[in-house]
């Protein structure tokens, strides 16, 4: 809401500067998002005479004038400027920008120059390019009386203009009066006393007014001014309304909007002669229109209370007046309107409608309901010493709100509270000088217009703003005795763990989007999506059933930038159904590798691409580090749709516990998601992995064998598509006392090797206990393995 | 000199002039072998009389030591030589490039939260979390915020179409509050938090992410007041910026879930084109900046949340988390962060080895 001090300082006595108000508005909770001086915009535009005009020897549309610019600039001499305006004429009076100028709005500076040749200094200004406003037709023209060579500032009577940000709890503040009146209680001056009105009624009002819908709109009043000219408003108004941002319309629309900024009251004035019947605040009915002042259509529903009379709608009640009632320039009779409308009604029907206006903001936060009758008088008084007129009576259908909130208030609870001492006399007069009422016993009435006002901690807020937020001390919170106690759970350690890990073997943690495009969350899907019912766009609809989706969507972004090599991973959740239809939301790691694993090398050769085996890699070695039990996880298939069927894995603890899938992505899903492959990717269910029972530090004992451990090399012939793993468990498995390790270092298939077998050649590490093997205990020893091989049809090659 | 003499000295500096390993041996057979001429003069020992044996046998054996080590001496020298000669020819071009290794990286902003939780552990605070897919009791009603609040409408939420299991909208979370009302449900008082994590608004602009992180703090006890939060805000800036400099100036503003609600700001000046955090806002070149919403929290939304508002109070704060990040790290384009453009994210990202602690500080210097 923006404002000039002017208009503040019609309220509020006060010596302080723009700056020091300023500053305290910061400090009492009126945040200051602006302070502009006019005065500093318009230096070097000064009130100029044109004494000639002529035609441009070189251009049809330009002139080229001599100025007068009085005795105190060019020597007293008149300027040649060089001007396009139509309007420009021997004898006017306007505003001259001289070079060195900043033109408000464009912030251009202005040059001595020459024009088709013609040598101009300086420019002749309209309206809008001095930022008043958004006439352009031609240059300003002003008053014959306007002084030559004054300061175009001092003229005008320009002052600084605050725009401030009022909270939604203060529409009280909506207003400048309500502004003066919280820097006056925090000692920036004294409030002046608002003019009391009387007003001549001198016949009954001609108007039927009626409330049909109490909760709606539980007070009405009006009164009917016959006889008004509808010409402008005076310019003292049009200033304070321009500073406001506001257009200047007409003398009585500019008035119902000068109440509106200077007290927050809303108000609203209809052509008499337009309206047919009494006057009635009703309920809308279902599908019942309203062309409203913004020309545009709205269709209305019974939820809403609209003010209407035998002919139709005439007001979207508290939101917007009707196009067709409006006052227009020939309006000669006008019945105001000045009413309470239910804040949460006005909010509703708001937002249902999507049309917001300053009415709207106001009634839907609270208006003063104790302030009806000083609003319709102050109104009317207005209307009739700028437009003339004579009132009608005033009529009041039905009555606000008038319940005060009383609160039991003990002045210790500013410093329990709020943390500041503040003396109860002290307390006693801000509250005061804000307007609440304050008993012996401390019980607060707090004024009708402090809707906001719910119990003690509003007063608490109320004595700490207007005392300042500065006075309070800081002091530390309580610490427990000693180094501070861990505070992460299991979870949370795992995360950071596994987080680290991953970057350390080289990958890039990436920051994706939690909602993606539909069809590639549907691509990832395994149950019914969440899908945005407003999302800000298609790219940004369906949240995540998979990390992947995401990362691959950033590997192909980085493919497209030139990227040879991209290892990306996310650590964050998937967003699934619970059985109850609520969220279920998993921590998950994806990881997608694309591109090329090594760069083509001096000493590698060729560029080798990722692999399936480089995604295995990763899950084991992060599912190592996050504590999984990787000995015991078994390999199996289905991994899912979006996985090349041959060329994947899961890893699981059981056959139901999916810790993790991996392996080559589809060629159909590189396709969906326009990506070239071959991209490799995992994702580790960190949910699924089950927490280490909770154990000491010392670790179980352990002292290195005395004896060295000695290696065994085996070649098995097995059926080609026997897993190479399931070899290895049985040999593993074949001698638990002796056998500690076992690995595999070949796959051979071709000659010597018979067509549909392989052979698998496999190193043992055999562990002694207290003596040394024996050829008779190795020779054992490979029987057991030979044997237990056999059972997957493996034969020891000769 | 000696006939014994000269055999030697002659034998002696043939076998150091000897120019390879096969002269060498041809010398060794030729002194010692069975042949050999020192080999002879050992002989000839057995035909000597006792006497005679007495004085030659020494001599002969001397030579013939003298001889044996100057064969072994010459030895090594020409296995030496031969081995830097083959060396001299095995030269590898080091300048060569090693194997590489792909450098991962941790984004900022886990970095960032990473070093809330360092912080704020040291304070006694615990990390919360709670769901993203809320509903609007969580979102909005627990948080003082009906149906018909204004400010409900300032969040340009996203909706889901599906109705939540307990009734309500269902929506993504707009803010981390509702973990304040979640933990104190669960947990009950008193309690120390701090909730980071995803957040939502449907705004996007330049400065604006339709996702955005959050963090949330939270002090729930008998005796907290504005003075606590004023500390605590002060105490976690300067731990997070690693500065003594920085100043707060708290204005009075209006949240919903809090009161009195306090907006804070923090000083900066512009250095290099950046805004760096420290001094007061009010000092020359300096200007303040909105950080941080915080405030009491208000009696309703402890006593929605199942606690006793007569006994328990205590104050919150949310700040953005990339916010945070930007201003310390020196990021300007929040809309990179989500991006998961590698050079961006190896650039900006840290190493896994930039824990944070205590001890090193919680921040990470490039």
């Amino acid at each position: 809401m923006k404002f000039s001090l002017e208009w503040l300082t019609y309220f509020l006595e006060t010596e302080a500067s723009a700056a020091e108000i300023s500053a305290k508005l910061n400090a009492i909770g009126i945040e200051v998002e602006s302070l502009d001086d006019p005065a500093g915009q318009l230096a070097g535009f000064i009130v100029a005479e044109v004494l000639t005009a002529a035609r441009h020897p070189d251009a049809d549309k330009l002139q080229v004038l001599t100025v007068s610019v009085g005795p105190n600039f060019n020597g007293g001499e008149p300027l040649q400027v060089v001007c396009g305006a139509p309007n420009a004429r021997a004898g006017m009076k306007g505003v001259l920008g001289q070079p060195g100028a900043i033109v408000p709005a464009n912030g251009m500076e202005l040059r001595k120059s020459a024009i088709r040749g013609v040598e101009s200094n300086g420019m002749m200004c309209s309206t809008r390019e001095l930022g008043l406003g958004d006439e352009h037709d031609g240059i300003i023209e002003l008053p014959a009386d306007a002084p030559v060579g004054t300061a175009f500032a001092d003229y005008q009577g320009t002052s600084p203009v605050f725009d401030v940000a009022i909270t939604p709890n203060r529409p009280d503040c909506m207003g400048v009066y309500g502004i003066a009146r919280d820097l006056a209680a925090a000692g920036m001056g004294t409030l002046k006393p608002l003019r009391e009105h009387t007003i001549d009624s001198l016949f009954p009002c001609p108007v039927e007014i009626r409330t049909d819908d109490p909760e709606g709109c539980p007070a009405f009043y009006g009164r009917v001014i016959r006889g008004v000219t509808n010409g402008v408003s005076p310019e003292w108004m049009q200033k304070r309304l321009l500073s406001a941002g506001q257009r200047p319309i007409s003398a009585i629309v500019d008035i119902t909007n000068y109440m509106m900024l200077a007290f927050g009251r809303p108000a609203h004035a209809y052509d008499l002669a337009k309206l047919n019947g009494a006057v009635v605040a009703r309920r809308a009915r279902d599908g019942e229109q309203v062309l409203a002042l913004n020309e545009k259509t709205y269709t209305l529903d019974s939820t809403m209370t609209v003010i209407a009379d035998d002919s139709g709608v005439h007001d979207i009640a508290g939101i917007m007046g009707g196009e067709h009632s409006g006052v227009s320039e020939g309006t000669t009779d006008v019945l105001l309107e000045i009413a309470y409308f239910e804040p949460e009604r006005i909010g509703a029907t708001g937002r249902k409608l999507g049309l917001s206006s300053d009415a709207r903001t106001r009634f839907e936060r609270g208006v003063d309901p104790a302030w009806l009758d000083e609003g319709l008088d102050g109104l009317t008084a207005l209307i009739q010493r700028i437009c003339g007129g004579e009132a009608s009576e005033a009529v009041r259908a039905g009555a606000p709100p008038s319940e005060p909130m009383v609160v039991s208030y003990d002045p210790v609870l500013a410093e329990k509270l709020g943390g500041v001492a503040i003396p109860a006399g002290e307390q006693r007069r801000i509250l005061e000088a804000l307007g609440f009422e304050v008993g012996s016993d401390w019980s607060v009435t707090a004024p009708l217009r402090r809707h906001d006002i719910e119990g003690a901690a509003d007063i608490v807020e109320e004595v700490v703003r207007i005392h300042g937020l500065d006075n309070i001390a800081s002091v530390a919170l309580p610490r427990a005795e000693g180094v501070a106690a861990p505070t992460a759970t299991a979870a949370q350690k795992l995360e950071r763990r596994i987080r680290r890990a991953a970057a350390a073997r080289g990958l890039n943690e990436a920051v994706t989007w939690s909602f993606i495009p539909e069809p590639e969350a549907g691509h990832f899907a395994t149950g019914p999506l969440w899908v945005l019912d407003n999302p800000i766009s298609e790219d940004l609809k369906a949240m995540r059933p998979s990390l992947i989706p995401g990362l691959l969507a950033a590997a192909k972004r980085n493919a497209d930038r030139g990227a040879s090599s991209v290892r990306l991973f996310e650590l964050g959740r998937r967003y699934l159904r619970a059985e109850n239809g609520g969220s279920d939301e998993r921590l998950t790691l994806g990881l997608v590798l694309a591109g090329e694993k090594n760069r083509r090398g001096w000493a590698s050769g060729k560029a080798q691409a990722f692999d399936a085996y480089d995604a295995k890699g990763e899950v084991l070695a992060l599912l190592a580090e996050a504590g999984a039990p990787v000995d015991k996880l078994q390999l199996m298939g289905e991994a899912g749709a979006q996985f090349h069927p041959g060329r994947s894995g899961t890893l699981r603890l059981g056959p139901k516990t999916v810790l993790a899938r991996f392996g080559a992505l589809h060629p159909a899903t590189l396709a969906a998601f326009d990506v070239e492959g071959p991209v490799v990717a995992a994702e580790i269910f960190l949910d699924a992995i089950p927490e280490r029972k909770a154990s000491g530090f010392a670790r179980a004992a352990y002292s290195p064998p005395a004896l060295q451990a000695v290696t065994r090399d085996f070649a098995f012939l097995v059926d080609a598509a026997l897993p190479a793993g399931d070899l290895l468990r049985v040999v593993k498995g074949a001698d638990k006392d002796n056998i500690v390790d076992a690995r595999i270092f070949d796959d051979f298939r071709g000659q010597g090797v018979p067509e549909g077998r392989k052979s698998l050649a496999i190193e043992v590490t055999l562990q002694p206990g207290d003596k040394s093997y024996d050829e008779a205990a190795l020779k054992a020893i490979a029987e057991k393995i030979v044997a237990a091989a056999a059972k997957l049809g493996a034969e020891l090659r000769g | 000199m000696s006939e014994l003499d000269t055999l030697g000295s002659a034998a002696i500096a043939r076998i150091e002039a000897a120019e390879d390993l096969s002269a060498l041996e041809a010398l060794r057979v030729e002194f010692l072998g069975k042949q050999g001429s020192v080999s002879a003069l050992l002989k000839t020992l057995g035909q000597m009389s006792p006497e005679e044996r007495q004085s030659e046998g020494p001599k002969i054996h001397a030579l013939r030591e003298a001889v044996t080590g100057a064969l072994a001496a010459r030895k090594e020298a020409l296995e030496s030589a031969a081995l830097e000669a083959q060396l001299a020819s095995e030269t590898l071009d080091l300048s060569l490039p090693a194997p590489e290794a792909p450098r991962g990286s941790v984004h900022p902003v886990s970095q960032v939260m990473d070093e809330l939780a360092e912080i704020f552990a040291d304070m006694g605070f615990a990390v919360a979390t709670g769901p993203e897919i809320e509903d609007d009791w969580y979102n909005f009603t627990a948080l003082n915020m009906p149906e018909s609040h204004p400010a409900r409408a300032m969040h340009d939420t996203f909706y889901f179409p599906d109705t939540a299991p307990k009734g309500g909208k269902t929506l993504l979370r707009t803010h981390t509050s509702p973990v304040q009302v979640r933990t104190m449900m669960a947990d009950g008082g008193p309690l120390r938090i701090i909730a980071p994590g995803r957040v939502y608004r449907s705004d996007s602009d330049a400065t604006h992410t339709p996702m955005f992180h959050q963090v949330e703090g939270l002090v729930i006890d008998r005796d907290i007041h504005l003075g606590h939060l004023k500390w605590t805000l002060e105490t976690f800036l300067k731990a997070f910026f690693e500065r003594d400099d920085i100043v707060l100036r708290l204005r009075p503003s209006y949240f919903p879930f809090t009161e009195p609600s306090v907006e804070v700001d923090v000083g900066f000046a512009i250095e290099a084109g950046r805004r760096v955090l420290g001094g007061s806002g009010d000092a020359p070149g300096h200007g303040w900046m909105e950080l941080l919403g915080s405030g009491m929290v208000n009696r309703r939304v402890i006593e929605m949340s199942g606690l006793e508002p007569d006994e328990w109070q205590g104050f919150a704060f949310g700040v953005g988390v990339d916010r945070l990040a930007m201003l310390k790290y020196g990021m300007d384009d929040l809309r990179a962060f989500f991006d998961g453009d590698v050079r961006w994210l190896r650039h900006y990202g840290f190493s896994a080895f930039d824990q944070p602690t205590l001890s090193g500080g919680v921040g990470a210097r490039p």
